[in-house]
Parts: structure tokens; C-alpha cells; sequence
């Protein structure tokens, strides 16, 4: 008989924290510097330099800690990981191993049998590492360290997963959450989330838990399916074989689908990890607590619930806007600034949502204000443009947040109310249509919105439809006479 | 002497350190292990029941900073005793194969 097996997965995830400055130093943690122009003697490990804690990082972890329903660490303190590679220039990275800030939590995700309650075994604060750049011809590596000593928090999970769509329900949790907390932008592609997964098999009814790999290099969504649905396969055909999985740390390598057991000189587990002298504990007290809390933002679950209370939006629709903190905000601005929920939820969610999918774009990404957006359903309601305009205008909101008002003007878009022009324009489609003038009037109704469609067109979609359907009537009837 | 310290910890205590042990040193650096070992022996001896681990040898805790830029590019300054570098980079032997 085929043996049935189950995996079992738990995921440290590191997120890197939205402060401007380093954790224990007062550089910056821009993005993007030339390198090595965000460092000092604290980030690049001179000796005798001291280094002196953030305060926002522990806010920031606070805040994502009781976001996560976790128990706090009231005394809390660093520790010293050790080991030995030039993208860590102290020869250890601070990071907390004993008294961790954050202890026994979990959040909810959605599955394919309801909700599920994974379970956070701990999170910690600790610095990044320094950035290694390997050249291709010379036998030699570049370390830029301004990415040492920026703010990281590590998420680690209980052994909760069981297969890749949890995964990925309980990192987009995770990511919208701590999006919405403003304690970091979460992005996988440019590291400042970044999940390794824990994954082991065990036959199906089996309590014991087999010897798991860790996996590291994912950096997409995908790239965490297929490395997730890889080693399942691969630990499975080892026990097939009667062989053992080995406990190892593994490398993904996306492009070819297979993943490679990292060296296992990089792979020392022997972290000698021993308390830093150099920073004193840290106290949080019952108040400091309360503060966070107090200054906790809605989270996605209460807005979903106050978009359908106040705005009387259906639960898909405000669903779908407060999947991204950003979009939430925009939309929350824009309804704000028109009085027009609906309008605005509407524009963002048909026109929006289509060109995000159109240049296949994060809604976080969207660059255009709010205001803009609220001038254009102005323009509409106020008769200044036509809806087939609008349209256009938005895609050129969308892409260059221009200012509609302008535009409109500029590019002399506003609605031609002026009936007499109106009445030139729609005679000549008549003249020039008479067979489906002919058609109308033997009573193909149809005919009538081909000849609108075709006036719009002449007007390049400025004619209020309204005042073109009466005027086309008119003169229709008229023409009746005539026959 | 209660401890021995085995060659094969001798040299494991050497890959941790980077350190490469020549033949002569191991007999000291065995001496000196045990001797440490020793004393931690005696430590051990002491009744702890119910101390807490010290975290810090002063009681402070809670030395914060604000979160504000203060440091300049100081670029040159931070790669002035690099053994070598190149384009604003510290420059280090190959890290991967």
C-alpha cells in the first residue's frame, strides 16, 4: 500500500523595520545609497565603538508583537550570535535569544477549510547584515555595509503549516498586517520581507515530526510555492528510497527549480550566543504597553467591517480595498474629499484595479493622490466631463498623477453642452447614416445607438449622452415628417 | 584537574575562532582550556539556587536613542584602515566558489 505523507512547515520570517535610522546607530537606512555612505564605526564593527538602541524599533515591535496576539517580555535583552563572514563586520550579529520581546502568539488566516490559527512561537529584534557583491573576474568580493545594522524583526512561527497555500495566506497576513502597522513596506523582491521556510514529512496520523531543512533564497510568492512543493518531493523520495533526510539548510535556486544543501561552513550552528555587554536590558512597563495599543491603527478586519456599516459597500468590494493599506487610504481620502464613497470605490476598483492588472502592478505601488482622483469625480458630477473623458483622464491620472482640472482645460476635454453645435454635429451623422436613419424608423431600435455611438465618436466622447440621445430624437422625428 | 580537553575539540575550538593551531600550541592552548574550565568547575560549586542570571553589570536599563539621522557620509573615514578597497567597497577575498 502507498503511504500517505504530510508536511509540516514553520517559517522565520524577517522583516526589515520602517525607521530612518539604523538600530544601534544613528545612520540612515535609505535604500539605495552609493556604497558604504550610510556607515559609521558602530555598523561597521570598529572597535571601541558603543552601540546606543533605536527606540522606534521596539515601538515597532511592540506594536506587530500585540498585533500578533503575543505575550510580551517585560525585561527584555540582546544577545551575541557568533560567526565569522564579511557581510557581518563585528564578527556577531546583535540579536535577542534568551528573553525575546515577543512569546506565544498567533494570527488568523483563510483556508480552503475555514479559518486556521498559526501559531507565533516568538519575535525577536536584531540587526541586518552588510551586503557582499562578487566580481566576476578577479577572485575577490565587495562589501557595502549600509544595509549593516538596519532593524530587523524575525517572526518565527510554530510548526503550524501544512501545505504551500498556507504558507503564502499566512505571509500575506502577516505582510498586510505589519503594512497597515506602518512597521515596514514588506517587500520580497527588494528584502525587506524575507521568509526561509522549516519543512519536514511524516506519514499521515503520525504525531512525531520527521527531520525538517530549512530553505533559504525565496523571494516571491511563487518562488516560495515551488520551493515548498520541490522539497516535500524530494524528502519524500529519500524515505521512499528507505534513505534519511539529513537536517541542513538548503539554497532555492528558482531558475532551475531544484535547491542545493548550502556548504556546511556556512551552515556552523555552533553560535556560541552569550549576552551583550554592551546594551543594557530593556524595560517595558505596563503603561508603555497601553500607549502602543491605544496607538494601534484599524486593522484590515475592522475597516472591511466599517466600509459596509458606513459607506454601504458590499463585503467583496471592501474586501478587495483594504487588501492594500495604501489602497484603503486613497480610498478613504478620496471619499472624504467628494462625499462620494461609492464613486470613489468604484473608480478605484474597476479603472484602478484594471491598469494594476494591465502593468501588472502591487496596489502599493500607485502613485497618484487622492485629490486628483477626487477633482475627476467632481468633474463628472458636475456634468464638466463626460464619463467615456473621465476614463481617459483617469488612465492619465493613474500613470502621471496629473491634475484633471488642468488637463481638461488644457487639452479642451470638457463636455459640449452647446446645443446648437450639438445639433450640427448630430444632423451630419444623420445625413451621412441614411440607412440606418431608414432602419430606425422601421422600427429597429437598435439603429438609434449606432447612430449615438457614431455621434460620440465625432465628438470624440465630449457629448453629453444625455443631450444626445434628445437631440437625435428630435431631429429623427423630424426627418419622419419629412417621409 | 577534572577536565580533558581532546585534540578534536582543540581544533573544532579553532574553526569557531578562525584560528589555525600549529602543532607546538596545542599543548598550551590545552593547558590554558583546562585551566579555564577548571575555574568555571569551581563557579559551579557556589550555591545559585534561586539567583537570577545577570543580564548587565550596571543596573541600568532602557538607554535609548532617537530615531533621527545624525551621521554624515563618512565613507572615507570608515574605509581609511581597510586592507584593501575598490569603488567606495571594502574589498575581501572571494566569499563563494
Amino acid at each position: 500500500m502507498k503511504r500517505e505523507y504530510e508536511t509540516v512547515i514553520g517559517l522565520e520570517v524577517h522583516v526589515e523595520l520602517a525607521t530612518k535610522t539604523k538600530i544601534f546607530c544613528s545612520c540612515s537606512t535609505q535604500f539605495g545609497g552609493a556604497p558604504n555612505t550610510h556607515t559609521c564605526p558602530v555598523c561597521t564593527g570598529m572597535p571601541g565603538s558603543l552601540p546606543v538602541l533605536n527606540k522606534q524599533v521596539v515601538e515597532y515591535a511592540l506594536a506587530v508583537g500585540l498585533a500578533a496576539n503575543c505575550q510580551i517580555n517585560q525585561y527584555c535583552k540582546f544577545d551575541r550570535k557568533n560567526y565569522f563572514y564579511p557581510d557581518n563586520p563585528q564578527n556577531y550579529q546583535i540579536s535577542q535569544l534568551y528573553l525575546p520581546i515577543c512569546h506565544d502568539g498567533w494570527v488568523e488566516i483563510e483556508t480552503g477549510e475555514g479559518k486556521k490559527k498559526i501559531g507565533i512561537h516568538e519575535i525577536h529584534m536584531e540587526e541586518d547584515a552588510g551586503k557582499l557583491v562578487h566580481d566576476e573576474w578577479e577572485e575577490c568580493s565587495f562589501v557595502d555595509y549600509n544595509r549593516s545594522g538596519v532593524p530587523l524583526i524575525e517572526i518565527v512561527s510554530e510548526p503550524d503549516m501544512r501545505n504551500a497555500q498556507e504558507v503564502i495566506a499566512y505571509l500575506e497576513k502577516l505582510r498586510l498586517m505589519i503594512q497597515y502597522l506602518g512597521a515596514s513596506d514588506c517587500k520580497l523582491q527588494e528584502g525587506s520581507m524575507r521568509a526561509d521556510v522549516n519543512l519536514s514529512v511524516r506519514e499521515k496520523g503520525s504525531s512525531s515530526f520527521g527531520t525538517r531543512t530549512e530553505m533559504k533564497n525565496l523571494n516571491s510568492f511563487k518562488a516560495i510555492a515551488r520551493a515548498i512543493e520541490g522539497e516535500r518531493q524530494r524528502q519524500i523520495d529519500l524515505l521512499e528510497e528507505g534513505k534519511q533526510v539529513i537536517q541542513e539548510t538548503r539554497r532555492w535556486d528558482d531558475n532551475k527549480e531544484t535547491s542545493k544543501a548550502m556548504r556546511s561552513k556556512e551552515d556552523a550552528k555552533d553560535y556560541r550566543y552569550f549576552p551583550d555587554p554592551d546594551l543594557p536590558p530593556v524595560s517595558i512597563s505596563d503603561q508603555w504597553i497601553e500607549n502602543v495599543k491605544a496607538r494601534q491603527p484599524e486593522m484590515k478586519e475592522e475597516k472591511m467591517e466599517r466600509y459596509q456599516r458606513e459607506y454601504q459597500l458590499s463585503s467583496y468590494d471592501a474586501d478587495l480595498l483594504t487588501n492594500s493599506k495604501h489602497m484603503a487610504d486613497l480610498f478613504e481620502e478620496t471619499a472624504a474629499l467628494t462625499k462620494k464613497p461609492k464613486e470613489a470605490a468604484n473608480w478605484l476598483m474597476v479603472e484602478g484595479m484594471r491598469l494594476l492588472k494591465e502593468y501588472s502592478m502591487e496596489p502599493e505601488k500607485i502613485t497618484f493622490s487622492a485629490e486628483n482622483l477626487a477633482k475627476l469625480i467632481i468633474l463628472v458630477d458636475n456634468g464638466t466631463v463626460t464619463r467615456t473623458v473621465a476614463k481617459e483622464v483617469f488612465e492619465k491620472i493613474f500613470s502621471e498623477n496629473i491634475d484633471p482640472q488642468v488637463y481638461v482645460e488644457e487639452k479642451g476635454l470638457t463636455s459640449v453642452n452647446d446645443e446648437e453645435a450639438l445639433f450640427g454635429e448630430i444632423q451630419k451623422v444623420v445625413n451621412e447614416n441614411p440607412q440606418s436613419v431608414k432602419d430606425y424608423l422601421g422600427g429597429k431600435e437598435k439603429a438609434m445607438g449606432f447612430l449615438v455611438g457614431q455621434t460620440m465618436r465625432a465628438m470624440k466622447g465630449k457629448a453629453d449622452p444625455a443631450a444626445v440621445n434628445r437631440i437625435l430624437k428630435e431631429i429623427l422625428s423630424g426627418v419622419k415628417e419629412i417621409v | 584537574m577534572a577536565q580533558k580537553i581532546t585534540d578534536e575539540i582543540i581544533e573544532y575550538v579553532g574553526i569557531l575562532a578562525q584560528l589555525e593551531i600549529q602543532g607546538q600550541e596545542k599543548e598550551q592552548i590545552r593547558k590554558d582550556m583546562e585551566q579555564i574550565l577548571d575555574y568555571v568547575d569551581r563557579l559551579n560549586q557556589l550555591d545559585t539556587e534561586g539567583i537570577e542570571p545577570m543580564s548587565h553589570v550596571f543596573p541600568v536599563t532602557n538607554v535609548f536613542r532617537e530615531d533621527k539621522v545624525e551621521n554624515k557620509d563618512q565613507r572615507d573615514h570608515m574605509l581609511a584602515n581597510a586592507p584593501a578597497s575598490k569603488d567606495g567597497a571594502f574589498q575581501v577575498p572571494r566569499t563563494i566558489e
